[in-house]
């Protein structure tokens, strides 16, 4: 971790939603299209706090659904804007052609998205079924694992969607209730400081540049629909560098350095286990209560989900017994979660490869713990160690599972 | 043994169990230790039974699961003792801080510890909010006998670390009221 040119911190504590929120005050965007919605919520309004104390210039449009939110975020990147916005669960689905007309105008709007269960039944907490519904949008996604982590990513958010090789939009995700809700210690950067790193916005195209008129969004046919949607693949691809990139010089800035990829106790390991998100910790104190015990286990915590950054995880993976992929989503279509089938493609032309099987958990909120994590590495173990083993099932149900598969 | 203190609070929404596990991490923090603070939501509606939960330690905290093995319970409304499971996954050895006028005596046999290590504690922290706040706010005086019957956080510490984080928000009667609650909840609280 590069300590060099570290800017002015203040050590205190807060939730995930008031250090987004504060990390939007900081970057004081031009405009927030905004529609609040559980757990979420508390982000819109801190924010509009600052709005409404002055301390950010920035045009807060209060709309009547999260399609109009995104759409008002899609109007103002138009006009070359620096555009936001917060959502969670149902509100990311109603937006949801709204997000491929963001990503199909390379329009770099940074998406706030508290992640949350699906209706029905309605659930107000944790999974990541709504962003993992939108991986293929054309939406760049970062996972955060901490409070820490998601205001960090939010400020390198903006530096990735707005640069030249990119021009896209990302979402910055985070786990309802778990991390949006929880107070814990963090380093926030003076607002110098974050200004510096964003820099000011100075949009490559804008409808407002009358001299240089455009048109977004018109009409393209079989003659030119898709070389436009091969140039935005190219960029998604090109974006990978770019988030390298900026994680490096965050950590000129901040001291903390970010990647692709987290690797926990990975080099040695024989066992490893793949989670997204505030799960990664509890693993992560899992695998140091093995490790004690002289068993040769660790994670890998993906951060970097799209564009899919395959040949890291392939190598990061390659040579490792058995592998069991954590995903607080399921594809419903009797085949795992999404991470589980990118790691596994990811893993097929290695002639190194692991076992691999997946797991979903935590659906709904469902908790997640070290014993849950233990019993999980236990049987990635035995399929190290060439046991059958099935290859997909879900784990940890909650406490009404016996009785609700009983009806 | 885990390498950090857990708490569960218990009370019922708008009795302010969640801002209480707040400040208390608030002054953990504040003191130089690495904490979390977070709700256990239900429905959301007024009088329904509310958790929160704070774990607090010298490294930094990685677990995000639930709170299931407090070392720490606090009570705000003791009518909950016989409707929610208040010491569910508690050890041999838990602290209890109850809002309660009754002694704790009786209040061990409420919960159904007796014959087990757990130290028990009482405060009428419903009657000293009233009368130093002006409203009932018990979460504020338990937090003054949570500084006095644990050593998770100390009084001065506490009162300290509000002020600096309050006194923009509330006016100085407000503030003075809290540090009279917590000064109070510390002092009243008794059992063991």
């Amino acid at each position: 971790m590069s300590t060099a040119k570290v800017a002015k911190q203040t050590a205190t504590g807060l939730t995930g939603n008031s250090a987004v929120a504060y990390a939007m005050m900081q970057i004081n965007p031009d405009v927030c299209g905004a529609y609040p919605i559980t757990p979420s919520t508390t982000v819109i309004e801190e924010f509009s706090s600052y709005v409404a104390d002055g301390r950010v210039d920035t045009g807060l449009i209060t709309v009547e659904s999260e399609h109009s939110a995104m759409s008002a975020c899609i109007g103002a990147a138009s006009a070359g804007a620096r555009a936001m916005s917060a959502t969670s669960s149902q509100g990311l689905a109603l937006m949801w052609e709204m997000l491929y007309i963001a990503s199909g105008m390379r329009l770099p709007i940074v998406l706030c998205d508290v992640n949350r269960a699906l209706s029905a039944p309605i659930n107000i907490h944790c999974d990541h079924s709504d962003t993992m519904g939108a991986r293929d949008s054309g939406w760049i996604q970062l996972y955060s694992e901490t409070v820490q982590e998601a205001y960090d990513n939010m400020i390198q958010a903006v530096r990735i969607a707005e640069d030249k090789r990119v021009q896209l939009p990302i979402m910055v995700c985070l786990d309802g209730f778990i991390t949006s809700h929880s107070i814990e210690n963090i380093e926030l950067l003076d607002d110098e400081s974050v200004q510096d790193f964003v820099g000011e916005y100075k949009p490559e195209r804008s409808l407002l540049d009358v001299d240089n008129p455009l048109t977004l969004g018109a009409t393209a046919l079989q003659d030119s629909y898709m070389p436009l949607k091969h140039q935005q693949s190219n960029a998604m691809k090109a974006s990978k560098e770019v988030v390298i990139e900026i994680g490096k010089e965050f950590g000129e800035v901040s001291g903390r350095s970010y990647g692709l990829l987290e690797e926990y106790d990975l080099d040695d390991a024989e066992v490893a286990i793949v989670v997204l998100s505030s799960s990664a910790g509890t693993v992560k104190d899992a695998v140091d209560k093995l490790r004690a015990e002289g068993k040769k286990v660790g994670v890998l915590r993906p951060r970097l989900f799209r564009p899919f950054p395959h040949k890291e995880i392939a190598k990061a993976l390659s040579g490792k017994k058995a592998v069991c992929v954590l995903d607080r989503a399921d594809s419903m279509d009797g085949f795992g979660g999404p991470l589980f089938k990118d790691i596994r493609a990811a893993l097929y032309a290695d002639d190194n490869r692991p076992k691999i099987i997946g797991r979903v958990f935590g659906l709904g909120g469902a908790d997640f713990n070290v014993d849950n994590a233990l019993d999980v590495i236990g049987e990635t173990i035995k399929l190290a160690a060439g046991e059958d083993v099935e290859l997909f099932r879900y784990i940890g149900e909650g406490q009404n599972a016996q009785t609700i598969a009983g009806c | 043994m885990a390498a950090f203190e857990e708490v569960r609070w218990h009370g019922r929404a708008q009795q302010g169990v969640v801002t209480a596990a707040k400040v208390l991490a608030e002054t953990a923090l504040h003191g130089g230790r690495f904490v979390q603070a977070f709700p256990d939501f239900g429905p959301e509606r007024m009088g329904a039974p509310v958790k929160a939960y704070n774990r607090l330690s010298d490294k930094p905290i990685r677990i995000h699961s639930q709170v299931a093995e407090p070392g720490y319970v606090v009570i705000a409304d003791p009518t909950l003792i016989t409707l929610v499971p208040v010491t569910g996954g508690t050890p041999d050895d838990a602290v209890f801080v109850v809002n309660t006028v009754k002694d704790p005596d009786v209040i061990r046999k409420d919960l159904g510890v007796e014959g087990t290590n757990a130290k028990v504690y009482t405060v009428d922290a419903g009657h000293i909010s009233v009368e130093t706040i002006g409203r009932l706010m018990p979460n504020t005086p338990l937090l003054g006998a949570v500084a006095k019957v644990t050593s998770l956080i100390d009084l001065e510490t506490l009162q300290s670390s509000f002020k600096a984080n309050y006194s923009k928000k509330y006016s100085p009667k407000v503030i003075d009221g809290n540090m009279a609650a917590m000064k109070r909840g510390f002092e009243e609280v008794k059992g063991g």
